[in-house]
Order: C-alpha cells, then sequence, then structure tokens
C-alpha cells in the first residue's frame, strides 16, 4: 500500500480465504482461523491451568484463576447469586473478545473483533439471551419492563416506545463500541505505521523525521493494549447489566 | 504437563503470522475485484459478502463450542480446584482453631496448678516453721525445768554442806576452847565452854 504512495488502512480488515480450496469452499476466512485459534488459546489456558489443581497455583494456574475470579466476582455483583447461571456465558464472551482483541496486536494477526459482522453477532446472541431469559423468568410480565414502575399512566404513549427504541439500541451500541474502538484503533496504527515508511524513504532528514510516527505508534500499540482489554470488559459488564435487568426488572 | 501445553502455546502463536501470509498469498494471484470503502461493510462485494456471512455462521458454531468447552469442560474444574483450597485453608482454619484451644485450656490447667502447688508449698513451709519453733519451745522450756531442777539440788547441797560444816566448828570450838581451858585451868566445865562458845557464834552471826 505505502510503495503505491497511498495509505489504505482499510485493506487489512478485508477478508481472505484460509485453508486453501477447502476454505474457499466453507467460506473459512482468515478471521474464523483467528477465531479458532482464540478458542484454542482459551481452552488450553483454562484447562491446563485447571489440571494440577494446585493448592499453592503456579504461574499458569494463577492466570486461569484470576480470570475465573474477575469475571465471577463481576457477574455476582452485578446479577446476584442468580447470577451464577449465565457465568459460563459471560466468561465465554469476555474471553473470546479479549482474546480476539489481543491476539489482533500480534504483527501479521486478524482482529476479528474488527468486524462489526462478529461484534453485532456476539452482541445479538447477548439481547437473544437477555430477552429469552426475561421471558422464561417474569413470562408476560417481563413487558411491564418497559413502563417503568410509578411512571404516570399518562406519560405511557411516550415512554413505551422510549423504553423500547433504548431497548432495542442495546445491541447496536454494544456491537458498535467494540467494533469503532478495534477498527479506530487498528486503522491508526495503520496510518502512522505508514508514515514511517514514507518519511523514511526521504532519505537522512527522513529517518530523523520518522521516529516522530514511530514513537507516538510505539505509545499506541501500549494504549491499544489498554482498549483491547476494556473493551472485552466493558462488553463483559454491560452483558452482565443487561442479564440484571432481565432477572430483577430494574 | 504444562510445560508441554506452554509450548504449544507459544508454537501456535509462533504460527501465526505464517498463517496470516499463507492466507494472503492465497489472496493474491485471484485477482479480484477492488473492496471499496470499509470491507467489514462490503455485504454486496461478490467475494468479500460470501466470506461476511460465512464468518457470522462460523462465529455462532465456534462461540457454541467455546460455550460448551466453558460451561462443560473448563469452569467446572477450575471451580473443583477451588472449591478444593477452601475447603482446605477453612479446615487448616478449624484445626488452627482447636488447638488453639486446647493450648489455652492447658495454660489455664498450667496457671491453676501452679497457684496450687505454690499454695501447698507455703503452707508446709508454714507448717515446719509453726512445728520448729513448737519443739524448740518445747526443749527450752524442758531445759529450763532441768536447770532449775539442777539448780535447787545444788542450792539445796551447799546448805546442806554451809549447816554441816556451822555444826563442825562449834564442836570443834567447844573441844579446843575445853582444851584450852583444861591445860591452864586444869580441868574444865563443859556446859560453861559450851555456853560461852554459843555466845560467841551468835555474836559473830553463826547461830
Amino acid at each position: 500500500m505505502a510503495a503505491e504512495g497511498k495509505i489504505n488502512a482499510l485493506h487489512q480488515f478485508e477478508l481472505t480465504p484460509s485453508l486453501g480450496a477447502l476454505g474457499e469452499a466453507v467460506h473459512f476466512s482468515q478471521s474464523t482461523l483467528f477465531m479458532l485459534i482464540a478458542v484454542g488459546l482459551i481452552t488450553l489456558l483454562m484447562v491446563a491451568g485447571a489440571a494440577k489443581g494446585a493448592i499453592v497455583p503456579g504461574r499458569l494456574q494463577a492466570l486461569a484463576e484470576s480470570a475465573y475470579g474477575f469475571i465471577h466476582d463481576m457477574v455476582v455483583a452485578q446479577i446476584g447469586d442468580e447470577g451464577k447461571r449465565y457465568f459460563p456465558f459471560v466468561f465465554s464472551l469476555f474471553m473470546f473478545v479479549l482474546f480476539g482483541n489481543m491476539l489482533g496486536m500480534i504483527p501479521y494477526a486478524f482482529t476479528f473483533t474488527s468486524h462489526i459482522a462478529v461484534t453485532f453477532t456476539l452482541a445479538a446472541v447477548v439481547i437473544v439471551l437477555v430477552t429469552v431469559v426475561g421471558l422464561v423468568i417474569h413470562g408476560t410480565h417481563f413487558f411491564s419492563y418497559f413502563l417503568p414502575e410509578g411512571a404516570p399512566p399518562a406519560l405511557a404513549p411516550v415512554i413505551i416506545p422510549i423504553e423500547i427504541i433504548s431497548y432495542l439500541s442495546r445491541p447496536i451500541s454494544l456491537s458498535v463500541r467494540l467494533f469503532a474502538n478495534m477498527v479506530a484503533g487498528h486503522v491508526m496504527l495503520m496510518v502512522f505505521a505508514t508514515f514511517v515508511v514514507m518519511i523514511g524513504g526521504m532519505g537522512v532528514v527522513g529517518y530523523i523525521g520518522a521516529t516522530l510516527p514511530l514513537a507516538l505508534n510505539v505509545a499506541l500499540v501500549g494504549f491499544e493494549f489498554l482498549v483491547a482489554f476494556l473493551q472485552a470488559y466493558v462488553f463483559a459488564i454491560l452483558t452482565s447489566i443487561y442479564l440484571h435487568d432481565a432477572v430483577h426488572l430494574h | 504437563m504444562s510445560k508441554s501445553l506452554r509450548l504449544a502455546a507459544l508454537a501456535t502463536l509462533a504460527m501465526l503470522p505464517a498463517a496470516a501470509s499463507l492466507a494472503a498469498d492465497h489472496a493474491a494471484p485471484g485477482g479480484h475485484a477492488p473492496v471499496t470503502g470499509m470491507p467489514q461493510l462490503a455485504f454486496g462485494h461478490p467475494e468479500q459478502g460470501g466470506y461476511l456471512v460465512g464468518q457470522v455462521i462460523w462465529l455462532l458454531v465456534i462461540f457454541g463450542v467455546l460455550y460448551v468447552l466453558m460451561a462443560k469442560l473448563a469452569l467446572p474444574r477450575l471451580a473443583g480446584v477451588l472449591e478444593v483450597r477452601r475447603n482446605r485453608i477453612e479446615g487448616d482454619l478449624e484445626a488452627a482453631r482447636i488447638a488453639k484451644q486446647s493450648a489455652d485450656a492447658a495454660m489455664t490447667q498450667h496457671r491453676t496448678a501452679t497457684a496450687r502447688a505454690r499454695a501447698e508449698a507455703q503452707a508446709s513451709i508454714a507448717a515446719a516453721v509453726t512445728q520448729a519453733q513448737d519443739e524448740l519451745a518445747t526443749k527450752t522450756e524442758a531445759m529450763n525445768a532441768k536447770l532449775a531442777q539442777q539448780i535447787d539440788a545444788a542450792e539445796r547441797q551447799i546448805t546442806a554442806a554451809r549447816d554441816a560444816a556451822l555444826g563442825a566448828l562449834r564442836q570443834v570450838s567447844a573441844d579446843t576452847a575445853e582444851a584450852v581451858v583444861a591445860r591452864i585451868a586444869g580441868g574444865a566445865d563443859r556446859g560453861a565452854i559450851d555456853a560461852a562458845v554459843d555466845r560467841e557464834l551468835a555474836a559473830r552471826g553463826h547461830a
């Protein structure tokens, strides 16, 4: 891209087939490959971490246990003791998004969380689950969620549509937040990296000039690691909050 | 076990660039229509659209597999490990509490035993002191009585000896006076002499 003197920061998000002709036939892209790698690494971490079952944990076990404790505590704090049923789901979601974001920080790796199709599918799974949970627990009483208690009945025609829109916009905000964060980070990294190559190609002055975008990129990489963790956490905690609403109705 | 797993994880991570470049190489010779705009939204593109839809379906399958692996395999195992540790810690705390209780009981027992022993020791010391004083008093009394008796006996002996001596003195005086008078006067009146001796002795306080 840089060789042509044009910055194409979006090219990195294009899907390309993996696993040869077979992959092409089943639309198995590099994005899907990285999803599999993420699931493999998560399973490896959690199974290997629990394998020894030591009373005093080693490093791998401590990592697996802190991941478990972090999400378990968050789920119980947000939803309450009833929330333990949803812990495996929230945990899978958090680890999947976290590993997707973190794998994306490795050079040449693909960030599957930078695809709105992926983040929206995850958010849709969340919202469908939340709605099903609410309907199973509360039956038709679940729909009282759209008219907050104590609201004057006269305002119902205004409040109910607003509540419904707000409910339906949850998957959109949930998915767009993660998608936009990952895309913006990777576009910025690509743009500054391209600057480094372009300015660096201008001889001695270029070498000195290129240090600025390079330094900026170094700082950005650190920042992107923070964003990678933070967005996974936000995704998980919002899922917990939505589940709390479905279980307790406000 | 965990070492080999760690190696496997590292190898997987190391293979990522290779996997990515393999995918890129495969894509390159195709020479498909260029993607305009965001590839994430290119649902209408002949190749990208198919992969985008495939991505969603694969995602549902893969995430489902992850959920089952976590819910049925990994998380219950880890929960078991955490449960074992919690039980172990609670058991150890309980054992420590019991040990502390028995230590406290032993300490109390020890204190009372010490106090009792001290009291007993003081009582026996006091008894021994009293007994010794009593014995001493008895012995002193007996000794005093014996000494008083001996003094009495001695005094009586002295009085008897003095009386005897005094009686002899009168006899000797009378005999001497009779002999002297007889030598000088050629015969003596024993009665007058005894009276004279008695008078003289009385005059000197030896009656």
